[in-house]
């Protein structure tokens, strides 16, 4: 419980100081980049590292290379049906984590598995 | 597009939006140790990577653009979902940062300290995802430039 809790403080701590960034900057493109920040890896890596050691760390950062291609993938989906086909935010951005899990666990298989 | 700091963006936020944030951030924090823990360090790693943040800051620029937009009398859906989709693309460009960041990580922590790993894969991600970005507007400019002229 105790690990959870400073899990939660540190991400949230992390996470904010990110997204506090990405709004004090323009253009929006730019800002945007802040969005994949990586807030939650910096957070958890080193807790992970305390706690599990470097060999551990190092091998979630191998599937987080994947996880980030996946992420590219979902980004330009959502960017792409936001602005031409101006459909909904929240459910756009939201049902479109489908082809984050697609592409994220896709890859583990082919190339990780 | 020269790149400026605005202080307009955090006069927009409301305080509860920060404690949202916050709130979220931790979850998906906490959420990818726990997936660690349960399914190992294979799974658990692709959720370091996972877009948890980008719905709901698109939605709160969304609610910011539309509100701009309203108060000067102009209906303002279609530029919200609009400057929503630009975050978006930004954060794709990011992504490519985020890729390399793990990729750092990955190879340098066995062998290096962690701080200066976490620290040079962080700088190598703003590097590398400012590249991207840069070269995109470069390439878009040419692109519109030429469109122009025929």
């Amino acid at each position: 419980m105790k690990e959870i809790l400073l899990r939660v403080i540190v991400g949230g701590g992390v996470v904010s100081a990110f997204a506090l960034l990405g709004d004090l900057l323009k253009p929006k493109s730019f800002a945007g980049l802040f969005g994949a920040a990586p807030s939650v890896a910096l957070a958890t890596l080193v807790l992970t590292v305390m706690k599990e050691g470097k060999a551990y760390a190092s091998t979630e950062a191998r599937s987080m290379v994947l996880g980030a291609l996946a992420f590219f993938l979902y980004a330009c989906v959502v960017g792409r049906l936001l602005i031409r086909r101006r459909m909904p935010v929240l459910s756009t951005a939201g049902l479109a984590t489908t082809v984050w899990f697609g592409c994220a666990f896709g890859l583990w298989f082919a190339v990780l598995r | 597009m020269k790149i400026r700091m605005d202080t307009a963006g955090l006069r927009q936020s409301k305080w509860y939006e920060y404690v949202f944030r916050f709130v979220f951030g931790g979850t998906v924090t906490a959420l990818a140790g726990l997936i660690a823990k349960r399914f190992g360090p294979e799974i658990g790693g692709l959720f370091l990577a996972f877009p948890a943040i980008l719905p709901a800051s698109a939605t709160l620029i969304e609610k910011h653009e539309k509100q701009k937009k309203e108060r000067s009398g102009k209906a303002g859906a279609g530029r919200g979902k609009a400057a929503a989709g630009v975050d978006a693309i930004g954060a794709s460009m990011g992504a490519i940062g985020l890729a390399v960041f793990a990729l750092i990580v990955w190879l340098r922590l066995p062998e290096s300290g962690t701080g200066m790993v976490l620290a040079g894969a962080t700088l190598a991600w703003f590097i590398t995802s400012v590249s991207v970005w840069k070269l995109r507007e470069v390439l878009w400019r040419r692109v519109r430039k030429g469109s122009k002229q025929y």
